[in-house]
């Protein structure tokens, strides 16, 4: 009778190996295709921003952690994973200055200052960008692509001009230094689901209740160029597959993570077809990150054995 | 005149309605996007403080209690229609950069709090020397904040450039984001430096039952007393 199985113990009986450092590095390596295609596509310059933006949110939390004596918590890579995806979502020509306060931001204000990881209510480097972008707004939307400065082309669709579904699959566009390229992000997608680090549930409905959304009221009907376009075009991608599914401000029921997909789907199109700019992935995931505790609170399940069945 | 004393310090430190009573916040993120708003917002609101206290210090045995945020309101009103008409006549520019924020200074609840907590149960004198000192009060953290913002976001402060030339404005601080961060970051310096300053001090006559109560920082309260009843 030497089996394991047979050891009374308290809970918790069931355990699993993920850690958040385990889960931070696979995000960190999901990103690195579109990180990698960023740098192919912007020439060096880029590499530079992601260095500097990293460096600086892992410096910020290890010195902020250190003047209120707590734990150094940048062992578990969560800092390193938010500078990334803030220089990810920076355009190249950003002045590195600027790329440091958005770094610094994120990490002191939106993440440390609310207690650290896990109870952030708000996704730290969608937060720097905002930030950055309500703060410089024409260093932050100045796009170059080859040296020439142009429209993105999600900028392009709302002024109804044509646009190159092809390019903006690979990535050849003027963006953000990580946005461009959909077929990078999918592959780092592919590696987060294929770890089960992420699931379906968040940037399904997400992208269905988008693509619903402009059909129905994007003015083009059910134009498949223009749809791949919105899609493929802008951050949705980016914003869809690594922030809107960031643990800690997306719900945690998975009704919940429903509700919160449809939420974003709408505010995205919204932004995008009726606001003044072409982009609004942004806010719509910060916006929707205010919603989770609600969100959370109409969707607690029923313990089992426990009330009724409606 | 010991208590006229008492009330101004008590306005513009000890009970500082922005900073430590945390009153009026409407105008306090909406119209300190530079110093010179901050500083016309905090001196139409003192003008106002002080006659309504005056008034209302004068009236208080006439008005009858169950009536009386009616009148008070009314009181409150008829000065504010009279200093935004000023306003308009004699600062058009000031007038209409604070926009709706002066009428909107009837409803302010510094005015009425001041109204109901002192002016209509205290004699005239002290009354306006309340008003004086919470008017100050007032406005010294609007242009405290203001400044702040303008400095951060626009390179100035009261219009006149100070930052270096090259100095890239960090424009969200004058957006309503950047009142949001001021006021707060200016509140954890000053309740810091509060909490520290009454760290050694014992009120005479504070139990740590009365703790929670208390407007005090005592060292005897205990731990979560201090922490929760200190707003």
């Amino acid at each position: 009778m030497d089996n394991k199985l047979n050891k009374v113990s308290a809970s918790p009986h069931v355990r699993d190996k993920a850690s958040t450092s385990f889960i931070m590095l696979m995000v960190f390596v999901a990103l690195m295709p579109a990180t990698i295609f960023g740098i192919y596509n912007f020439g060096l310059r880029a590499l530079l921003i992601v260095v500097v933006t990293v460096a600086t949110c892992v410096i910020s939390e290890y010195v902020f952690e250190k003047i209120t004596k707590r734990k150094i918590t940048i062992g578990d890579y969560s800092a390193a994973v938010t500078g990334l995806l803030l220089a990810l979502n920076l355009p190249v020509t950003i002045p590195v200055w600027m790329a440091i306060l958005g770094g610094i931001f994120a990490i002191v204000v939106v993440k440390q200052l609310f207690g650290g990881l896990g109870q952030n209510f708000m996704n730290p480097a969608l937060g720097g960008r905002c930030f950055l972008l309500l703060s410089f707004t024409s260093a932050m939307t100045n796009f170059t692509y080859d040296g020439i400065s142009g429209a993105t082309p999600l900028a392009m669709l709302k002024a109804g001009e044509k646009v190159n579904v092809m390019n903006m699959l690979i990535g050849k566009t003027a963006g953000t230094i990580g946005e461009t390229s959909v077929i990078a992000i999918l592959i780092g997608a592919i590696i987060l689901l294929a770890f089960g680090i992420i699931d379906l549930r968040i940037p399904g409905t997400y992208l269905l209740t988008f693509v619903v959304f402009i059909t129905l009221f994007g003015g083009h009907g059910f134009d498949t160029t223009y749809i791949i376009g919105e899609l493929c075009g802008g951050g949705l991608m980016l914003g869809a597959w690594f922030m809107a599914t960031d643990y800690v401000t997306s719900p945690i029921t998975k009704n919940g993570q429903i509700v919160f997909g449809i939420c974003l789907g709408i505010l995205t199109g919204l932004f995008r077809v009726f606001g003044s700019s072409a982009e609004g992935v942004s806010y719509a995931i910060i916006f929707c990150n205010l919603l989770v505790p609600i969100i959370e609170r109409a969707t607690v399940p029923k313990a089992f054995g426990r009330g009724k069945k409606a | 005149m010991g208590s006229a004393r008492e009330r101004l310090i008590n306005g513009l430190i000890k009970e500082n309605p922005t900073f430590v009573m945390m009153l009026g916040m409407c105008p306090t993120l909406a119209v300190t996007t530079s110093a010179i708003n901050g500083v016309g917002m905090g001196l139409s609101t003192t003008v106002v403080l002080v006659f309504s206290n005056l008034i209302i210090s004068a009236l208080r045995k006439i008005i009858p209690d169950s009536v009386r945020v009616p009148a008070f309101i009314v009181i409150v009103a008829s000065l504010v229609t009279i200093v935004e008409f000023l306003m308009n006549g004699y600062l058009p520019a000031l007038s209409s950069s604070l926009g709706v924020y002066i009428p909107l200074i009837v409803v302010n609840c510094i005015i009425l709090g001041r109204a109901e907590a002192y002016a209509s149960k205290n004699p005239v004198m002290p009354s306006i020397f309340d008003g004086i000192g919470m008017g100050l009060g007032f406005t010294v953290g609007l242009t405290a904040i203001a400044m702040v913002r303008e400095l951060i976001g626009k390179g100035s402060v009261f219009g006149i450039a100070v930052m270096p030339k090259g100095y890239t404005p960090i424009s969200i601080f004058v957006l309503q984001p950047g009142a949001f961060f001021v006021l707060a970051i200016l509140v954890a310096v000053i309740n810091t430096v509060r909490v520290n300053k009454g760290k050694n001090k014992v009120e005479i006559g504070c139990s740590p039952e009365k703790c929670g109560h208390c407007t005090q920082n005592c060292a005897n309260a205990p731990k979560e007393a201090r922490e929760g009843g200190q707003a």
